[in-house]
């Protein structure tokens, strides 16, 4: 079991806002900034259009680990969408830790300019949710 | 916005027939991704009628292959995988659109910046990858709904903010291509900067003398209204329609009836060892004009040392002194925003950086531009501080809060130009100084400006490559700097009459306000962001909003004023054509499911929504398409086009589905 651990590659799914963090994501790209391939991104126009089923589906169809990214608080495009995600995804973590999920949900704000730190947000999510092994949850995952 | 509704369901019978266009982007896709087998494994997926892969899918060819394939194989989806939507979507769309599949059934996946490009090394992980982000992707095509964006009126003025070099460029352009302009300055006077530079690179031309007739022909141009000493606090509203709210700072007195005559700063009794537009240098009254060539030449109070003596009021030939003047504020209708809010110079006063703030011999080069120039404080005399008598050393040093790791890491670009300037000027006046620059690299890109660096030296200015370890201050106020000259590997110690601290640019905080106000992006410099650095440099992610000159950064007045046209044509696009098309991703009730509990209601931050009679009512003309409400509706009732539940779930539980779809 212990090697098995060794060897696992978490799926990870990211959630990024069309303005800021989606363009963060894509300076990383234009920069050469290298991070693992377990990430896949999904694009929306605001990190607050992001519902607890979109999170909830994501753990049930075999994620080990979700991000939810978006714009800086006070650069949100739509003036304070992010402040509703951020009061959200608190509730939204605490809904997780009854299901033993809560260590798999991360927020993060990332800036247009922040391609940097978009890298090392993936390298360092990417580490913890490998220390906290596969997602407990049954799900579909095969192999 | 109206979302064709009928054409959604007829499409929803029809077959769907989805065309993928795998891009290999030259090797920049194709160096890590296996387009080849990507393309295979999408060609097994449901509802795909083809799959190819194009060297360029974005070039002519590429395009006409996409457009080909829709006619021959009647296409009614179309998904391409390459770059970044925030550059090529609307490329592609456009496309689609012009063989007849509406623009919202393109489907984008990013498999260059989200996938090749981070993994550059790992060919086989990074295949599979692109393969799921495409399955994703398909998915997601499967579902999309063709939309109308909408054509929107666009009000014929535009707001410039700022009236440096550049803001008075885009507003000239923009007036005489015969719109209406409203240029918003928050100082007394339009300018900027360089009103206050004595001469100016490369030809050592008089800033003044260059720059004064401009500011008058801004004064004139009939279509062109200047707000001075005035600032945006408010704006509203999307390209086109935007609505900004400025505030006129009182100057406590009549701008019509003042002539900037000077009577009334004559007789005032008070005065201030300090003038802002000397930098500090020099004295002022209590009431005064800015400088002798202000536009708008009229005067102002300075409220915090007025004495309420009444001596102005007594002067002043016109009764314009109003000392109850209040702050008013006008509401603007605009079509689009030029930001042109310029910057600030580095400050190296709070860590006393070369002894500056410490000795009095040690000045930045913006009080030197004001000391040599003509009409300065000593008359372009140049003397030094501690003692008022003429320096015979005078050193530079440069990269003063650029270049360093420890304040700013970028290159300000403009201050190695502005020393090799001020080290010539004060060669061609007084022959016998000596002059040094220290300096870790001399930049001079553009026309004539190496000329310009061969002959300073050939004027026998003296370079030393480095920078000042230790600067102290001898008994007669001499600076000692402490230099290791890394051409030779010897330790120098020059001691100079005057050094002056080549500063470089900072983005100023009367700008990041600005910036929040709008929305626009900030860059990892602190200046503000364009949309893309090659292809769209005065453009940001907002429609019908531009930045230019020192706003979007560092550089040079021929830079700047480039940028201020430049800013001019991209807006200007706009009203002339007198119509813009906003994105047709709204939000919309399903009144049967909204139970009227108004959850909703407070979520929107641009008021779009209410409640009238126990149900939810949308103002689809202020709905930005965030989602916010969406995700906030405990019933469902709320549904955002383009971001269906359904369009990202499809997405979300194709992502791990490996080998099931
Ligand atoms: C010491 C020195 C010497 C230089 N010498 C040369 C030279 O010889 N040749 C050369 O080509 N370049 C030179 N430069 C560079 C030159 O000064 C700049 O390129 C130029 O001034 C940029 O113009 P701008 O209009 O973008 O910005 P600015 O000149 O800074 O103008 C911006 C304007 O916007 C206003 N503003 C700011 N915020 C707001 C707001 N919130 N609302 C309303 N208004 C606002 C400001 O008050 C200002 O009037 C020199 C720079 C320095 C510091
Ligand atoms: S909150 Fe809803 S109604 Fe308001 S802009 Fe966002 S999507 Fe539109
Ligand atoms: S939250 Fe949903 S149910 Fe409540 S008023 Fe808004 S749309 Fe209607
Ligand atoms: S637009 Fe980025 S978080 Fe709202």
């Amino acid at each position: 079991m212990t090697d098995l651990n060794l060897n696992f590659e978490p799926n990870i799914l990211t959630f990024c806002c069309n303005w800021c963090s989606y363009a963060g994501a894509d300076l990383a790209g234009v920069s050469r900034l290298q991070y693992p391939t377990n990430n896949r991104i999904v694009r929306v126009m605001c990190s607050s259009r992001i519902e607890p089923t979109f999170i909830l589906e994501a753990f049930k169809e075999g994620a080990d680990g979700v991000l939810i990214t978006g714009c800086h608080i006070g650069d949100c495009h739509y003036i304070e969408g992010n402040e509703h995600t951020d009061e959200r995804m608190k509730d939204m973590v605490n809904a997780l830790e009854r299901m033993g999920l809560g260590e798999r949900l991360h927020l993060e704000w990332v800036s247009a300019a922040e391609g940097k730190k978009f890298q090392e947000t993936m390298i360092n999510f990417v580490d913890k949710i490998k220390a906290l092994g596969p997602s407990p949850l049954e799900h579909k995952r095969v192999e | 916005m109206t979302q064709k509704e009928t054409k959604t369901e007829n499409k929803q019978e029809e077959e769907l027939r989805i065309g993928a266009f795998i891009c290999e982007c030259g090797i920049n896709i194709a160096g890590a991704v296996d387009c080849y087998a990507v393309a295979d494994y999408i060609s097994t997926l449901p509802n795909v009628t083809t799959s190819v892969v194009n060297k360029y899918t974005c070039s002519d060819a590429g395009q006409a292959e996409i457009k080909k394939a829709i006619k021959d194989l009647n296409l009614n989806r179309v998904l391409v995988a390459s770059c970044t939507p925030k550059t090529h979507e609307p490329i592609f769309r456009a496309c689609v659109e012009e063989a007849g599949v509406n623009p919202y059934l393109f489907e984008f996946v990013n498999i260059r910046e989200h996938c090749s490009w981070i993994h550059m090394w790992e060919k086989e992980d990074a295949t599979e990858k692109a393969k799921e982000l495409v399955r994703m992707g398909v998915a997601r095509a499967a579902l999309l709904e063709p939309l109308e964006s909408s054509e929107v009126p666009v009000t014929d003025a535009a707001l410039v903010i700022g009236a440096g070099v550049t803001g008075m460029q885009a507003a000239l352009d923009i007036a005489d291509m015969g719109h209406k302009v409203y240029l918003v300055e928050q100082g007394p006077s339009i300018g900027g900067k360089m009103a206050q530079l004595d001469k100016t690179f490369p030809t050592n031309d008089c800033s003044i003398c260059i720059l004064g007739p401009k500011m008058v022909e801004v004064a004139r141009n009939k279509n062109i209204e200047i707000m001075s000493y005035s600032e945006v606090v408010e704006v509203d509203g999307y390209v086109g329609n935007f609505k900004a709210k400025i505030k006129h700072k009182p100057r406590y007195l009549d701008i019509n009836e003042c002539t900037g005559c000077g009577l009334c700063t004559e007789k005032c009794p008070v005065e201030v060892p300090y003038t802002e537009f000397n930098e500090g240098i020099g004295a002022r009254k209590a009431i005064y004009t800015p400088f002798p060539q202000a536009v708008p030449l009229r005067a102002l109070v300075d409220k915090s040392i007025c004495i309420d003596c009444g001596a102005c009021i007594k002067a002043c030939e016109r009764g314009a002194i109003d000392m109850d003047q209040k702050e008013t504020f006008s509401e603007l209708d605009i079509g689009v925003i030029v930001v042109t809010a310029g910057f600030d110079v580095y400050d190296p006063e709070p860590k006393n950086e070369f002894g500056f703030g410490l000795y009095d011999n040690v000045i930045t080069t913006m009080e030197f531009e004001r000391l040599i120039n003509a009409s300065g404080p000593t008359m372009g005399k140049v003397v030094r501080p501690s003692d008022v008598k003429p320096p015979k050393r005078i050193g530079f040093v440069q990269c003063v809060g650029s270049r360093d790791k420890n304040s700013h890491i970028y290159c300000s670009s403009f201050c190695c130009m502005a020393s090799l300037k001020n080290a010539q000027l004060l060669k061609e006046k007084y022959p016998d100084t000596e002059v040094y620059i220290m300096y870790m690299d001399m930049r001079t890109p553009f026309r004539m400006y190496e000329e310009y660096y061969n002959r300073a030296r050939n004027m026998g200015i003296r370079f030393i490559r480095g920078r000042p370890a230790e600067v102290t201050e001898n008994e007669d106020h001499n600076i000692i700097a402490r230099i290791e000259d890394t051409l030779t590997n010897e330790i120098v110690n020059l001691e100079l009459d005057l050094m002056v601290l080549s500063v470089g640019a900072v983005a100023p905080e009367s700008t990041e306000t600005v910036r929040q106000i709008l929305k626009v992006s900030k860059a990892a410099d602190g200046f503000m962001m364009e949309a893309h650095p090659k292809l769209k440099p005065v453009d940001t992610t907002l429609d019908g909003i531009f930045i230019g000159g020192m706003t979007q950064g560092p550089k040079d007045i021929p830079y700047s004023i480039s940028q201020g046209s430049a800013c001019a044509a991209r807006a200007t696009r706009f009203l002339a054509q007198g119509k813009a098309l906003t994105e047709g991703i709204t939000t919309k009730v399903d009144k049967d499911i909204c139970v009227g509990c108004g959850v909703c209601v407070p979520m929107c931050p641009f008021q779009a929504l209410s409640l009238e009679n126990d149900k939810l009512k949308i103002l689809t003309a202020l709905c930005k398409g965030c989602g916010t409400c969406v995700a906030a509706c405990p019933t469902g009732a709320l549904e955002q086009s383009h971001f269906k539940n359904e369009q990202l779930l499809a997405q979300v539980k194709n992502v791990f589905a490996y080998g099931e779809v």
